[in-house]
């Protein structure tokens, strides 16, 4: 008796446990966790941390989320995608810039995310600034949610301008005063150190076009019209600098690149991107910037990033939730902020406000939104690469006087229209 | 007999997995998309002959063939008459000869990214040793890696720096595996060192000779690392090579079917070359 009663006791608990572990295992069946995957450029190297944080408070907030974040530097990000998507295993997110994401839209490989946002009540397009929001759009189809937005301005090194007694860049400044600045600083810089760095390839030739009044490609991207007059008003002025000996030549500079010789305090000025400020936070000397001088009339970069998601996920719904809160989450915005990682793409002003009045160098950030008051966007083909490489070598060759830099337009020219006719 | 190449078979097959996996597939589709246009985004469209077309009128695509015999032009001999060199005057035994041989071997076993690093700063044209040394005597040195006449020697001299130990070991072992009979018979019959060299020892060479030569060309076809690392391909084109243009085409541009065409050009350029080799053979290697 006292043996039936201990096995009835000893089957109940059993009993009792089987359902306790039936009830406790039913809701994390219910909890399954779908994994997705978003491959960046942007982060690497100062911002993985960043977007690590970024990721921990949305899983933290999506519970049912993960994302398995991939980091490549920029210069091998795109061959990774391309292979990875031409392997049928396309990141489920993945980040593109501007110049690249027509490429990517035109082949097919971007999931039309309107087929996405319709489904989510709580999504407003006019948390975006709108500039960066539109450029991610093709045919009325929005491929991507822009993540961030950027520009080039100058920066200078206060030290040397003021040991050279040469008055601080400001900006209203044009060609002619950074000219003479130029002029007065490189008779007085000691030896190796030099008045200024302004690269001359593609991407600084387009905008320094812009500003000289010029444009690049004809409305219907089938003729190069940079050979005109203003691009070689642009090209004239930036390769002065390197035959004024303003600027090192790339015998001058080594194995150091523009970044470490402003780093090294070799620069008195140096036009590059606002990205570089996280970069240039402990330089041993004091710094700031100045929106970059126009020609005959103001223009400067606009470059923008955003999240796509593949048109091959099987996990459009995550994809959509994780690009949304990359993109314009509070905390996702204020995470990108403290670290300087570009200026997030949101339309609120309270971050903008923190971005404005970081402790952190430079203190004339409000020099970054007066630049984006005159944008010059990258001229973009499905060939860009080619393009880019095409226009690069022959403004390699004005550069080193191997040829004028009239006949480099021209030739550059003829090159850029082989590449449209393929289109 | 039977049994034993049954179990050869068994042993062997392994190894057929990853051959097939990455080398014999890869061909086969490479072959495919050189009559093919594919962007890696988009379907696979094929397109005949037209890559090659473009191919054979695509200035670029001559210039890096140009830029490709310059460098063996300037590395082959340099590497073989060096690496002779140093295996005649490590062939005999004395204090330090084995330190030696595995001082010259290090650079060999050691990685590009290490070795470009330290060949651009030694070449660097401000400050680097070579130009410093120069500027002792008085000499403005050139630009080195920096300069559109300067670049392909300064990856010249590089390459054969690395590759130098590896030429030594081969032609080492030529010269160890020639009986000293012959040389010991010349020197009876008063013939003079010279003579040995160049009558006796350099003709019984001649199968380390070829060896080192078609490797090299195979090698020197397919050159890349050192461009990569180096130049990068300029400065204005002027280390532009074939590899470097097939992976810039087909992973940069997205002409992965034009670059097809270009690797299947250069494998029938090497092909040629090697058959054409294997064939002069008869005519002037020796084997003892």
């Amino acid at each position: 008796m006292q043996r039936n009663a201990r096995k009835k006791f000893t089957a109940l608990i059993g009993i009792a446990l089987m359902t306790g572990i039936t009830v406790v295992a039913a809701p994390a069946q219910a909890a399954k966790k779908t994994t997705i995957t978003y491959f960046s450029f942007s982060a690497s190297p100062d911002h993985i941390k960043t977007l690590n944080s970024i990721v921990a408070a949305f899983e933290k907030k999506n519970p049912t989320i993960n994302v398995k974040v991939e980091n490549a530097a920029y210069a091998d990000y795109f061959t990774k995608l391309k292979t990875r998507i031409a392997a049928n295993q396309a990141p489920d997110t993945f980040e593109l810039d501007y110049q690249d994401f027509v490429t990517y839209a035109d082949a097919g490989a971007l999931l039309n995310l309107g087929t996405v946002s319709a489904k989510d009540k709580s999504f407003n397009k006019n948390i975006y600034y709108g500039k960066a929001y539109d450029v991610f759009a093709q045919n009325g189809k929005q491929y991507g949610l822009p993540s961030s937005y950027s520009t080039v301005v100058l920066f200078y090194n206060k030290d040397l301008f003021n040991a050279a007694g040469v008055a601080l860049p400001n900006s209203s400044w044009d060609w002619s005063d950074e000219a003479a600045a130029d002029k007065a600083l490189a008779a007085k810089l000691p030896s190796g150190t030099y008045a200024d760095f302004q690269p001359v390839q593609f991407w600084e030739f387009y905008k320094v076009l812009g500003q000289a009044g010029g444009q690049f490609l004809s409305a219907n991207k089938k003729t190069a019209l940079f050979n005109k007059q203003p691009g070689i008003n642009a090209l004239n002025w930036l390769v002065s600098k390197q035959t004024n000996g303003w600027k090192p030549t790339p015998a001058q500079m080594g194995t150091m690149d523009d970044g470490a010789m402003f780093a090294a305090g070799k620069l008195a000025m140096w036009h590059s991107g606002i990205w570089e400020f996280d970069a240039m936070k402990n330089v041993p000397f004091k710094w700031d910037i100045a929106v970059e001088p126009g020609g005959v009339t103001p223009g400067n970069h606009f470059f923008a990033n955003d999240v796509s998601v593949s048109s091959k996920t099987k996990n459009a719904d995550a994809a959509w939730k994780w690009a949304k809160f990359l993109t314009s989450d509070a905390s996702s915005v204020k995470l990108m902020i403290d670290s300087s990682w570009e200026i997030p793409a949101t339309s609120a002003k309270a971050p903008l406000a923190a971005y404005l009045n970081s402790p952190n160098p430079p203190a004339n950030r409000q020099a970054v939104f007066d630049a984006l008051k005159n944008p010059v966007v990258p001229p973009v083909i499905r060939q860009q690469s080619q393009m880019q490489d095409a226009v690069n070598a022959w403004l390699s060759k004005a550069l080193d006087g191997s040829v004028s830099v009239t006949d480099a337009l021209n030739g550059a020219a003829s090159d850029v229209n082989a590449i449209l006719a393929k289109e | 007999m039977k049994k034993d190449s049954r179990v050869a078979s068994v042993l062997i097959a392994p190894s057929f997995i990853p051959l097939i996996a990455f080398l014999i597939l890869p061909m086969i589709a490479a072959v495919t998309l050189s009559f093919a246009s594919w962007d890696l985004l988009s379907p696979i469209k094929f397109v005949g002959f037209s890559n090659f077309k473009e191919l054979f009128s695509h200035s670029l695509f001559y210039k890096s063939l140009f830029n490709s015999l310059i460098f063996i032009a300037g590395y082959l001999p340099l590497v073989y008459f060096l690496g002779l060199a140093a295996a005649l005057g490590l062939n005999k035994k004395f204090r330090g000869s084995n330190l030696l041989r595995a001082a010259y071997f290090l650079p060999v076993v050691t990685s590009w990214v290490v070795v470009s690093l330290l060949w651009k700063w030694i070449l660097n044209p401000d400050g680097g040793v070579v130009n410093s040394f120069l500027h002792v005597f008085g000499i403005h040195g050139p630009g080195w890696w920096t300069s559109p006449t300067w670049a392909m020697p300064s990856v010249i001299i590089a390459s054969v720096w690395k590759d130098l130990g590896y030429v030594m070991l081969i032609l080492l072992s030529g010269l160890q595996s020639i009986p000293p009979e012959y040389q010991e018979a010349a020197a009876m019959d008063g013939a003079t060192k010279r003579q040995i060299l160049f009558r006796i020892t350099l003709p019984l060479l001649t199968p380390a000779t070829f060896f080192v030569i078609v490797i090299s060309l195979i090698n020197n076809f397919q050159v890349f690392d050192q461009i990569y690392l180096m130049t990068g391909g300029g400065p204005d084109g002027s280390t532009s090579v074939l590899v470097q243009q097939i992976v810039k085409n087909a992973f940069d541009y997205g002409r992965m079917g034009f670059a097809s065409a270009m690797s299947m050009v250069l494998f029938a350029i090497i092909l040629l070359i090697t058959l054409a080799q294997l064939r002069l053979q008869k005519r002037w290697v020796h084997y003892a």
